[in-house]
Formats: C-alpha cells, structure tokens, sequence
C-alpha cells in the first residue's frame, strides 16, 4: 500500500506531522522536535523511493481519489519532481538536525508552533513540486507561503518588517500566478497541467493565453526572486532566525524555480514560448543582470547572512540564465544547480548559524582567527562550501557553471559566458575575505587567545549536518556524471 | 469598439479594481493601507474568475430537474466558484497573519509609516 | 604503438595520490617535528619512486594511465603518463625531495610558525602538480590546475604579513582568472571537437576552424596556462609572490607552478593544436613574439632590482619565455631544446634559490648591494651560485647551455634567426646580472666586520644546494645521465611533429 501510495505519502505524512505537533507537544514542548524530525525523515526515505520508482518504471500519475483527469486532482512523478523533492527534503531533514538547537537558543518559548509551521512549509513545498494541476499548485503555494511569513517573522526586532514586506510581494506574485491561471482556464477549459500541454499548441495566437503565461511566469519569478523581483529576499534570509534562513534559502526560492520550469517548457511547451513572448530571452538577460548584481552586492555587505542573501540573489541568476537558454546543456546546467546551491547555501547557512550560537554574531569584520582556532571543523565546512561558490573542481559548483558555460556557448552567448565567469572571481572576492579573517592572525597587536573556554566548536547536533553537506559538495562533485547522466538529462524536455 | 467594452464591462470592473489595489500596494507609506490595497487586490481576482464563469440567460447550478433535459449551457459554471471558495480562505488567511505582523510592528516601533519604519531599522543596523 | 595509445595501470594514480595520503599523517603529527617531516620526506621519496618506475615505459613511447569516473558526460577523470608527463613528473617528484630536505632546515632556521600547515600544502601542491603532469584531458587538468591554485595560496601567504596577504590576493586573483579562461576554452573545444583528450598532433584533426575561432580560442588557451607560465604581460603576480619563504619560491615559482604553466603551453601548441594548424593560422609566431618580448623585457627588469629573490624571479620569467619560444618555433630541435629547458632551468634556478635562502636564513640579507664578501663566509653556497649563473647564462659546461643550443639550432631550422639573436642578447643579459653577484660575494671585502663569526649556512640546506648544483653541472656533461632527459624530449618532440 505504501508503494502505490508513495507520491501523495510525502506531503502528506507532513501535513500530519503539523497537524499532530501542536496537539501533542501543547504540553510536553520537547516532542515537537522528534515529530517533525520522524515526518522529514519519512518523506525523505519516500522521496528516494519515488527517484527510484520513476527511474524504473517511467512517469507515474497519482490520481487522488479515484477520479481521473482532467476532472480530477493528480499527482505527477516524472524525474524532475521525483528529483526536486529528493533534494528539498533531503536538504530540509538535514538543516531541521541543525535547527534542533539554533531554535532552542533563539526561540526557547515557541519552539512547538515553529516546528508545526515548519511541517506546513514542507507539506507546502512537496506539494508544489508533486501536483500536476494549476490550482492545486496555487493552493500549496499560499500554504507554504504563509508557513514562510510566519517563519521569518519570530526572529529579531526588525523581522516582523521584512516578514511584511514579503507578504506583500508574495501575495501579488500568488495573485498574479492566480490570474494567470484563470485566464489559462477561461482559454483551455482545463486546469490539468498534462491536459493543457496537449491543449495549448492549438492556440498559439491566442492573446489570453499569452497573457496568462507572461502572468505566470512574473508571479513565479517573484517566488524564485529573480531580478528584478527580488527585493524582499535580502531582509527576509537576514533578519529571520538562523533555523528559518538555513531552511528557506537552500529550497525556497527552487521551488519557484521548479513551477517555472514546468510551465515553461512542460506545459506550454518552448515553441509556444518563443512564439509569443521573447520571455525565455528575458530570462536569460534577466539571469545574467542577476548574477553580476547579486555579486557585486555580497562584496559590500558586512554581515555574513546578508552577503549570502545577496549570493543566492546571483545563484538564482544562474538559474534563471540556464533556464532562459533553453538548450539542453542550459537546462543540465539549471537543474544540477538547483541541487548545487541548495547543497552550498544549506553548508554555509548552517556555518552562519554556528557562529551566531557560539559568537553570539556573524558579523564579518568582528571575526578573527580565534573562531578558526575553536571551531576547526565548522571553519573547515565554510571553506569547502566558499570554494564550490567559487566554482574550484572538484566540488560540484565547478560543474554547475560548467554545464552553463556550455550551454551559453551553444547559443553562441558569449556575453553571458563572460559575466558567468567573472561572476566566479566576483564570489571568490567576497568569500576569501571572510577566509582571511579567519586564517590568519590580525597584523596590528595580536588579539591574545585568552583561554576564553565559552567559545568552542558548535556542538554535535549542529556541527554534524554542517559537515555532511560539506562532505557531499566533494562527493557529489567528483559523482556529477552518475546524477546528471542517470536523472537529469531525463529531465531535459522532449524536442531538444 | 462600444460594444466592446460593454461586453466586457465587468472585466474592466475588475481590472480598475486591480489597478486601485496594486496602486494602494506600492503607493502608499502606511501598512494598514497597503493592507488594504493587498485585499482589493485579491478580491479584483476573485471578482474576476466569478464573472468569467457566468453565461447569458444561465441559471444557478443548482440541479433543476422540472426543467427539462440537463442542459450545460443553462447552468453557470460552477468550478471557478468552487476555486475561489480556497482563494477566499486563502486571503483570510494571509489577511490574518498580516494583521498579526502589523500589531507585532506596531508594539515593537510605535509607527506604521513605512518610510519611518525603514529608518528605524538602518539605524538598529548599524548599532548591531 | 604510438604515444596516444594506452595500457592500464594504476601507477600514475598511486604516484598523484601519495602526498595526498601524507597529508593527513603530516597534519596529526604537528606537534612532533621530526616524525612529521619524515612523512614529507617519505611521501617524497615513494613518488619519486613510482614516477621512476615509469621511465621505461616512456622512453619506449608508451603510456600507460587509468580512466577513473566520470566527470561529466563523456569526459572522464583520466590519468595518462605519457613521455612527456613523465618527463615533467620526474623533476616535479625529484626536486621535491631536495626541497623538502632545504624546508627543514630553512624554516628552522627561522623559526617559522605554523609548519605542519606549510608542509601539508606542499603535499597538496605536488600532488596536484604530478596530477597535472598526468592529466590525459582538459577537465583533468583544469582540475589539478585549479586546486594547484588553491593549494599554493596558503604557501604564498605564508608569513601573514600585510605584504604576503597583498602578494596573496594578486596571485589568487591572476590565476583564478586563468583558471576561468582555461574554463571557457576547453568549454569552446568540446563544443567543437567533441573531445578534449590531449592528442600528439592535436585534437582538431578532422575539425576545420575558422580563423577567427582559432585564434580567438589560442588567445583564450593562452590567457588560460600564460599567467602560471608568466608570459608578459600576465607575469607580475612572480615577483610580488616572491613575499613566500624561500623554499616555496623555489619549488613552486622555480618549478612546479610555473612550470605547470609552460607544460600547459607545450600541451596546447603540441596535444591540442597540434603543429599542423598552429602553422596554418601562424599562431607559432603570435607565441614567439610574446615570448621574445618577454625574454628581452625580464632580463632587462633584472638588471633594476636589488633585492635578491626580485632578481631571481625576473630571470625565471625570462627563461619561461625560452620554453615558449621554443614551443613557438615548431621544429624538432626547439622542441627538444624547450623540453630540455624545463628540466635544466629547473635545477639551476632551485639552486639559485636555495642559496638566496640560506643567505637570508645564515646572514639576514635580501638585497644584492649587502652581498659584498659572502663568497667567504659561505663558499659552498656562492660556488652552486656560480655554477648556476654559468648554466643560466648558456655557456657550457653547465646544462643550461645544452637547452640553449638546441633551442638555437631550432631557431635555424625554423628558418629565422631572431630567435636566435634574442637568445644570445639575453644570455649576455644573464651574465650581465648574475656575474656581478659573483664577483661581489668573491671579490669585494665586506663593510666592516659585520661578516665577522659566521659560517657556512645549516648542513640541511647547503647540501640539497649543492647537490643541485651538482646535478645541473652533470647533465650539462652527460644530458642522458641517469634519466634520459635528452632522448625522452626528443621523443616527445618528435611525436609531437609526427602527429602520431
């Protein structure tokens, strides 16, 4: 039964994990964590199952209820769901390990409802990824949504400001994804993303739907926080508390990233794309402006949350770039990225978080080489992670910009192969400095090591998922072929 | 071109609509009034599947069997209804959880005026 | 069987992995020096070894090598030790054991902090340079390349002070670069060719190219291994990193960073380009004219500097540019002469180093004008001096001039004699900057007695000098001797031409 039911299993174990939290835990607050812990867990172990299902036997549709599509509700495993949803959990489930005691430190007193809000972002998340009907995707979108605004709010005094200025902006992307599917609707009769694609070449000139993919996709991009819609995303992962940053910035924004790729080149179809709008152009301009701004931000920054939000400004960029060339490598390249910058940005939030617990800080200038003295290992975590940012074979953000290098040179784009490469020494700016600081002694008046035994190495727990996600960078890596061979180049959509 | 708009005359209902909400949204400093904008906003869409699933001459689609035969085409559309019952929960929701980040800013600044707000918090910034 | 055919084995694999396994044991032994330096030496030791064993081999024209995992689609992390990654990996291998040997008694001496980080990097570093020396396509070496790069930078930074953090950042930020130009144009080769083994005679064959992409590509290559082989203008990252202790300067900026950057110049004009299409698009010349540019304009930058190891780099830069020329000159005796050179510059300008080093170490001295009188105090040193300023010079019978020769004779196979006229302008040039070191450390009585007490310098770092010294004094004798240097080039070279 497990089997059959396996791709409605992950959010749905989820949604009970949130569900039963606050029932349980109401007065025994130490059994939120083992909940949501088993519940990522479970979808974890589900997700591999599904990767493995799809691999074997093909796509899977999951009709709930019974009722068939079109009028029905599904569920669609092909490689790219069964892919993203392997990553964000597995990412997840390792970050929730790390949140364990961050949470404790931070939010003593709300630990119970935060882990409950949390499972909802999950269950919101996998839902997203999982569905294979427009509606259903707004529905989870709004669900993992709110589980976000409420995640990024209970961090410090100013979080409640950045939490509403997501709000905002994400309600108007929800309400114009929203738009754009009823126009979809009002056009195609449908709202089975499979029916649609099969619907959609037949109207080509049809200004409605159109116009209902240009909505789409702009309400998406404000999701995914390409430029130039990125704007609530800097505040958000800096002020939320650490637990909430390092769960929101590996898999937050891919998601977004996820539903455009499927309604780009799954439902509409590229042809019809650039047809009708040069959007898949945009993109790629919009992709390669990205990622020079978001570099050349993270050099000015002083705290190191910010300078990595101004980064995952860039590594969407990147994202953006792949998607928008539309050529097989773009997409190898986009989607192994997804993985790669989850995997990056989940070591280097975890390390941020470290510090905060220990340093009490990450504000960059205040960092010196007693934090690599005490934590070794966590010093060590960073600098494998600065390295794949910077793009260093053999870890695995060498091969990401090497699949887009490739993909950008199919096109003949010679303008977006420069700022992809200058985009590495901008990132090597930015975090060298930080690895200055923490290898090597100040110049003017060594700073005595006093013997200060508060400052140690981040405790197990914490210390742990940081070194794991280190490890894989390297060994992923050095496995790329096995993952891009065996999935993603599945996932490269017919007709390429 | 006359006929056109007034074929069309609840779309461009809808779209003014919109248009007030986004203008309230990004316009205005104080955040209860971007509030506002956000629920007219939201509810312009709303307006907007509701209206789309409407037919000349159509009735309720509640199933009338004095009627005759089971005619689609006398029935209006009830799934965009249905859709936007989720939609309508949906900015509940959000409106709620707004509300709460307003009072929690509220308490902690003193002010809801949006440029103030941004001040506040550059000078909590550099004071970290 | 020819030189692009492969038996397999796991002996280059073993020789990259060795100082990696050392690394380890280097980093756990920290507190007790003389275990942890036994396992440099050790690890050393073994390599060398290992690479020896492949001599053989590859003066039979084989290559033997390992195709590991993937790396991405259709291209696999793949070692192959050809004759002239052989070649190459010899000096590597053996050069380190004498370095190793120096370091201890150089840092020692000093007093230097932070050693087991020192040696731990070097294991790195020539791990990957062996992995370089072994890479039998693009990725691989881009690879080894890259974590070259990383793995240098501790050693350059070394010191900590503002100027080696400073000398840090240029020498990051010129070879990332390098590395990115590398990126983009091995990205450019697959798309065209499909391939990005490194082939004798090049990898284009049957792959036409217009002459805007050829050359577009070149420059790109170029700009990719030109800033570790410091062709100018790309060189001025060598002497600002000459802020590292001695002993990095002299293997990594004597021998293997840089030469890690002329083996990539010889691999893309020879297993790349390929002899044929370098001469159809007359990029052979574009590479001569750097490279003259850059032999000529060093020595002269030589002449200006006063600080010692200042001196030292500008004349590394300068005979790097010899190597490039030779490859530019595209005929068998140039080759071999430019193959040669790899090897001979290597051991005398170690030599030079080991001695700026056990200068500074024995007396605190850096620049040239203090150097009055030494030759008295440490008359070993100053005689491996000597010895290595004759070679570098090109006058026999040191080996330097073995390399000049041939790379002369190519100059009048090639048909044009610049070449040639540049060569001898800068061995008077040499001479004109090495020579007067001579004569002060001999012939100039010191001011004072500030020489007064002091002796030879440590035992630990006179002895690998001399030995160098030795060694360059006998091959330029006996070429052949022991390692077959001049019959593995030629070999080399003549596969090359021969586009086997």
């Amino acid at each position: 039964m497990i089997l059959s039911n396996s791709p409605a299993l992950a959010p749905l174990s989820l949604l009970l994990a949130a569900i039963v939290i606050p029932m349980v835990a109401f007065r025994r607050r130490w059994l939120a964590f083992p909940i949501a812990l088993c519940a990522s867990a479970f979808a974890t172990g589900i997700s591999v199952v599904n990767l493995v299902r799809v691999l074997s036997e093909g796509v899977i549709h999951y009709h709930f209820g019974g009722w068939i599509p079109p009028i029905g509700i599904e569920y669609v495993l092909d490689p790219l769901s069964a892919f993203v949803t392997l990553v964000v959990n597995a990412v997840s489930l390792l970050v929730l390990v790390h949140a364990h005691r961050s949470v404790a430190a931070e939010l003593p007193d709300r630990s119970m409802p935060y882990y409950a809000v949390v499972m909802l972002m999950l269950t919101g998340f996998n839902g997203i990824i999982l569905t294979g009907d427009f509606f259903n995707l707004y529905v989870f979108l709004e669900i993992s949504s709110l589980a976000l605004y409420g995640m990024i709010a209970v961090g410090n005094k100013k979080s409640p400001v950045a939490a509403f200025r997501y709000l905002i902006m994400g309600t108007v992307g929800g309400s114009f994804y929203l738009l754009g599917v009823g126009f979809v609707y009002m056009t195609t009769g449908s709202l089975n993303m499979a029916d649609i694609a099969k619907i959609a070449p037949t109207l080509y000139h049809q200004p409605a739907l159109v116009a209902a993919l240009g909505l789409m996709v702009v309400g998406l991009g404000i999701k995914m926080a390409i430029f130039p819609l990125h704007g609530w995303l800097p505040d958000a992962y800096t002020y939320a508390p650490s637990a909430s940053s390092a769960l929101i910035a590996p898999v937050g924004a891919k998601v977004g990233v996820y539903a455009i790729i499927r309604v780009i080149f799954y439902v509409f179809g590229v042809d019809f794309v650039r047809h009708s709008l040069p959007l898949t152009d945009i993109l790629a301009w919009l992709g390669a402006i990205a990622i020079v701004y978001g570099s050349v931000l993270a050099i000015a920054q002083k705290e190191m949350k910010r300078m990595l939000a101004y980064s995952s400004v860039a590594q969407i960029g990147y994202i953006g770039l792949g998607i928008g060339l539309a050529n097989p490598y773009g997409i190898i390249g986009a989607v192994l990225h997804v993985m790669n910058h989850a995997l990056m940005k989940a070591c280097l939030f975890l390390v941020a978080g470290n510090f905060r617990l220990k340093l009490g800080h990450s504000t960059i200038p205040r960092l010196d080489h007693r934090v690599r003295k005490r934590m070794p290992w966590t010093t060590a975590a960073f600098t494998v992670g600065a390295l794949s940012m910077v793009g260093v074979p053999p870890t695995v953000g060498f091969f990401s910009k090497w699949y887009l290098a490739l993909g950008t040179i199919q096109n003949g784009r010679w303008l977006f192969l420069a700022a992809l490469l200058v985009s590495s020494l901008l990132n090597a700016v930015y975090f060298f400095r930080v690895l200055e600081k923490v290898y090597m002694k100040p110049l003017e008046g060594d700073v005595p090591d006093d013997g200060d035994t508060a400052l140690a190495e981040a405790p197990g727990s914490m210390l742990i998922p940081t070194l794991v996600l280190g490890i894989a960078l390297l060994l992923l890596g050095l496995f790329n072929a096995v993952i891009v061979t065996g999935i993603i180049t599945r996932i490269v959509p017919p007709g390429m | 071109m006359l006929d056109f708009f007034i074929g069309h005359y609840a779309y461009w209902f809808v779209f003014i609509l919109m248009a007030i909400g986004l203008y309230g949204m990004t316009v205005k400093c104080n955040l209860v009034k971007k509030l506002i904008g956000m629920t007219i906003f939201q509810v312009s869409i709303i307006l907007f599947f509701v209206a789309s699933a409407n037919k000349w001459g159509a009735t309720v689609p509640v199933l009338d069997h004095s009627a005759g035969s089971i005619d689609p085409t006398k029935y209006i559309n009830p799934l965009p209804h249905t859709l936007m019952l989720t939609a309508i929960v949906v900015g509940v929701a959000t409106l709620g959880v707004a509300l709460a980040l307003v009072i929690t800013i509220y308490n902690r600044y003193q002010t809801l005026d949006e440029t103030r707000l941004l001040e506040h918090m550059r000078k909590d910034d550099d004071s970290e | 069987m020819g030189i692009n055919t492969m038996t397999l084995s796991t002996v280059p694999l073993l020789a990259v992995l060795v100082s990696l396994l050392a690394v380890p044991l280097i980093l756990f032994c920290s507190r007790r020096p003389n275990l942890r330096e036994f396992w440099t030496i050790g690890a050393g030791v073994v390599k060398f070894g290992l690479v020896l064993s492949l001599l053989p081999g590859a003066l039979a024209g084989k290559s033997v090598g390992i195709a590991l995992l993937e790396l991405a689609p259709g291209i696999r992390l793949a070692l192959k030790a050809d004759p002239f990654g052989v070649f190459f990996a010899m000096i590597a291998s053996g050069l380190w054991i004498f370095t190793s040997f120096y370091s201890i008694g150089y840092m020692r001496g000093l007093g230097e902090h932070k050693q087991a980080r020192y040696f731990s990097a070097f294991a790195v570093c020539l791990s990957a340079t062996i992995g370089i020396a072994f890479s039998a396509n693009l990725l691989t070496f881009i690879l080894f390349y890259e974590i070259l790069t990383i793995a240098t930078y501790p050693l350059v930074i070394h010191k900590e002070t503002p100027k080696a953090i400073r000398a840090g950042r240029k020498y990051l930020a010129y070879t990332l670069t390098a590395g990115l130009f590398l990126i983009a144009a091995a990205a450019v080769t697959w798309q065209i060719t499909g391939s990005l083994d490194f082939a004798a005679g090049g990898i284009f064959k049957g792959h036409p190219l217009a002459p805007s992409t050829a050359r577009i590509l070149f420059f790109l290559f170029l700009g990719g291994v030109g800033v570790k082989a410091s062709i100018m203008p790309l060189h001025s990252w060598l002497p600002t990193a000459m802020a590292a202790p001695t002993p990095v300067s002299a293997l990594l900026h004597a021998v293997a960073v840089v030469k890690s950057g002329v083996f990539g110049v010889i691999r893309v004009v020879g297993f790349v380009f390929g002899p044929a299409l370098m001469k159809e698009f007359g990029l052979g010349r574009i590479l001569m004219v750097f490279a003259g540019f850059t032999i000529i304009t060093a020595s002269l930058l030589a002449l200006k500097q006063d600080n010692l190891k200042r001196r030292l780099a500008y004349s590394t830069v300068g005979h790097l540019s010899y190597i490039v020329l030779g490859a530019g000159m595209l005929t068998s005796a140039a080759l071999t002469g430019a193959m040669l050179h790899i090897a001979f510059h290597a051991t005398m300008k170690i030599t030079m180093f080991f001695v700026a080093g056990a200068i500074y170490v024995n007396l605190h001295k850096e620049n040239i004008s203090q150097l009055n009188g030494i030759g008295r105090v440490m008359p070993w040193s100053m005689g491996a001096f000597t010895v290595a300023a004759i070679g570098l010079s090109g006058l026999p019978p040191v080996n330097g001039f073995i390399s000049k020769w041939y790379l002369g004779m190519g100059s009048m196979q090639a048909d044009t004699l610049i070449p040639l006229f540049i060569l001898v302008a800068s061995g008077l040039l040499n001479a004109a900057y090495f020579f007067p070191i001579v004569h002060r450390a001999f012939f100039r009585r010191p001011a004072g007695d500030e020489l007064a007490g002091h002796k030879e310098a440590s035992p630990f770092m006179v002895v690998p000098l001399c030995l160098t010294a030795t060694l360059s004094l006998a091959f330029g004798i006996y070429p052949d001797l022991f390692f077959r240097f001049f019959r593995l080039a030629a070999g080399v070279a003549g596969a090359i031409l021969g586009g086997a």
